[in-house]
């Protein structure tokens, strides 16, 4: 039998370490301030990066991912997309992806008053600080050992919370699975050694992806060798895709 | 695949204006969820009413004590209705129990739906009805009736003097306790929405008290309407001094509520960030009826001037009856349309604040009109059974006056 003392003392440090817990949360995330990057301390640690200046709008890889991922073929469920910008001289920014830049573009409306036009592709930025992983209730968008981030469909309950928490519009509704669904940069691919299929079908090269953990890899030079950005980045999210050759126009 | 879905979405492609990325043409949140924090602001309301004169010891509102109590129960009760609903997965809804992820507001909707609902609700009606439930096990006609009562002792059947004042001591320290749970459990609600930092419509802090001074306003003008409508049916005289007194709580609720909800405009229109543009479109169109007309003016200023009116000049008693519930009709249809241009309109426009996405409601289906409405009546017929098994008001006695 338990006597009210010892009862006691087990709901006091019941209490305590249920306490330290919720404290010990929102200080986690300062933890980015005192340690090296998590692609120091885990390897494999998978990273991607984009040169914009690169890209030619086919639109190939936004095919090649609907293929090789199953991506409903309408033209509003994206794992990937293809934006076009179109800066006109007088100021006036015009953008569009129709059908993700699957069929490529319809020629600019005047296009001698445009004065610069290029291509960015998008995708999950797989987030360091995930909003998507956070706030999903039943830990069914979750991170992955290896950096990536990943629903469990057979978790999912389907409260599409996680897509109204991504600032960048990469997540959407499975209209038959009726989970979220998103880039997982091909995570069956490479676990094989393979690369990501967006990867492997692009013709310029504009779309890199490795190891950061790796010093040799395409990926780590990139980040290293070029002047890199990442999108919306004063949401504190960490994107693990980087961008070379952004504009101020691009959100 | 969906067809119907396909076709709904093929038909708004051509009403995008601007650009939006592409996963976002289809509105993730329905109607449905445009009632859950409706529904649940009115629990919070209600109970926050009830508490007035449990731990405020406002006697004047003490004919609307049971009945807010009944009311935020009903209202509880289909609270999670509208989320079952809209789930893609609703099977799996018991996850958010098993496998909760702390880090997620979403995923405490559950502890702290069931903490009000067990620990505070549920108690403090059973506790204030104990007696009657005591002596209706005995007294009661109708066998399944009696048999509902008896089971509902729980085998307590002890009606001592004592035992009655423990009764009350103990009601009314979870009262205490259920006011901040009320509070957390409404500021939760907005919490979820102000703590989406992608969106810039809903990222406030202010969110989770505007969200709650709404819900009360909301409470106390539904609780004010459905005693009305009470003592219409059953040809008893209102009680004037408590209707009054429901009417200065309903004033002082919808003054807060605005001066917040104005205070973070102005906030949002003078910081005028990046996504200030979009926002403005957003109000200047596709929001204007619903956020112009039917929330600020319709559902605040309106009931604002009645309310107003009613404070300085002494009006007849049906003339201020009439105010009164047409003031609380408006003040519930204007929150009604606060929460539509919450979760709506922080879905119309795109994330790459560049353009608008279309919403079109649809009549039929599981997230469409008539299933919103169902959805939305139910706590009434709720409270209409609550009502039959627990009558507020004594037989014979004052009208539901108690205690």
């Amino acid at each position: 039998m338990l006597s009210r003392r010892q009862f006691l003392k087990t709901a006091a440090a019941t209490a305590l370490a249920l306490a330290g817990r919720a404290l010990a949360a929102p200080l986690a995330a300062a933890e980015k301030f005192f340690h090296d990057p998590p692609w120091k301390r885990k390897k494999p640690y998978w990273g991607y990066a984009i040169d914009t200046t690169k890209c030619i709008g086919c639109g190939r890889c936004v095919g090649a991912c609907k293929t090789e991922n199953d991506v409903p073929r309408e033209p509003f469920y994206f794992r990937t997309w293809v934006e076009r910008y179109a800066v006109r001289r007088d100021g006036e920014t015009g953008v569009d992806s129709p059908n993700g830049g699957q069929d490529g573009y319809p020629p600019l409306r005047d296009p001698q008053e445009v004065a610069k036009s290029f291509f960015v592709p998008k995708l999950c930025n797989q987030c360091e600080h995930s909003p998507c992983v956070q706030v999903c209730p039943v830990g069914a968008s979750y991170k992955t050992e290896d950096g990536v981030v990943m629903v469990d469909r057979k978790t999912c309950i389907g409260c599409r919370y996680c897509i109204q928490a991504c600032p960048y519009g990469s997540r959407y509704f499975h209209p038959v699975l009726r989970v979220a669904d998103k880039c997982t940069l091909c995570y069956h691919r490479i676990h094989k050694g393979l690369r990501p299929a967006c990867v492997e079908v692009c013709p310029t090269g504009t779309r890199m992806f490795g190891d950061l953990s790796d010093p040799q890899s395409a990926v780590t030079r990139f980040r290293e060798t070029e002047r890199v950005l990442v999108l919306k980045p004063e949401m504190g999210t960490e994107p693990k895709v980087v961008y070379k050759g952004l504009d101020k126009e691009v959100r | 695949m969906p067809v119907g879905l396909l076709e709904s979405l093929r038909a708004a492609l051509p009403h995008v204006s601007g650009f939006i990325y592409p996963n976002e043409l289809e509105l993730q949140w329905s109607v449905l969820i445009v009632l859950y924090p409706y529904i649940t602001g009115l629990v919070a309301g209600a109970f926050i009413l009830a508490s007035l004169e449990r731990v405020f010891n406002v006697a004047a509102v003490k004919p609307t004590y049971r009945l807010s109590l009944l009311t935020a129960l009903a209202f509880l009760l289909i609270a999670p209705l509208p989320l079952q609903a809209h789930l893609g997965h609703p099977e799996r809804s018991y996850e958010i129990f098993m496998t909760p992820n702390p880090s997620s507001a979403m995923a405490m909707f559950g502890f702290v739906y069931l903490w009000y609902l067990m620990a505070v609700l549920l108690m403090e009606i059973w506790l204030d009805y104990r007696r009657e439930i005591v002596e209706w096990s005995q007294t009661e006609p109708f066998w399944p009736k009696r048999l509902f009562y008896k089971l509902l002792t729980f085998g307590v059947t002890n009606l001592s003097p004592r035992s009655l004042e423990i009764d009350d001591k103990l009601g009314k320290a979870i009262t205490v306790i259920g006011l901040p749970s009320a509070v957390l459990l409404h500021g939760y609600v907005g919490f979820i929405f102000g703590s989406v930092k992608a969106n810039p419509w809903w990222s406030t802090p202010l969110m989770p008290v505007i969200f709650l001074f709404s819900a009360m306003a909301s409470g106390i003008a539904g609780v004010l309407l459905i005693y009305m409508f009470l003592c219409r049916v059953r040809r008893e005289p209102i009680d004037m001094p408590c209707l009054d007194t429901v009417a200065k709580y309903l004033l002082t609720a919808i003054i807060v509520a605005f001066s917040l909800e104005m205070l973070e405009s102005l906030q949002t229109a003078y910081e005028a960030k990046e996504h200030f543009d979009i926002i403005s479109l957003l109000v200047e169109g596709k929001l204007f009826i619903s956020m112009v007309l039917v929330q600020i003016f319709l559902g605040s200023l309106v009931p604002l001037a009645i309310l107003g009116l009613n404070q300085i000049h002494l009006f007849p008693e049906r003339v201020r009856r009439v105010c009164y519930a047409v003031s609380a009709g408006l003040s519930l249809v204007g929150i009604l349309a606060m929460r539509w241009n919450v979760v709506m309109g922080g879905q119309l426009f795109s994330k790459s604040l560049r353009g608008f996405t279309t919403y079109k409601l649809e009549l039929v289906g599981r997230e469409g009109l008539l299933a919103a409405a169902a959805i939305g009546v139910m706590p009434l017929f709720a409270l209409g059974a609550l009502l039959y098994l627990l009558p507020p008001w004594p037989a014979g006695g004052d009208p539901m006056r108690t205690r």
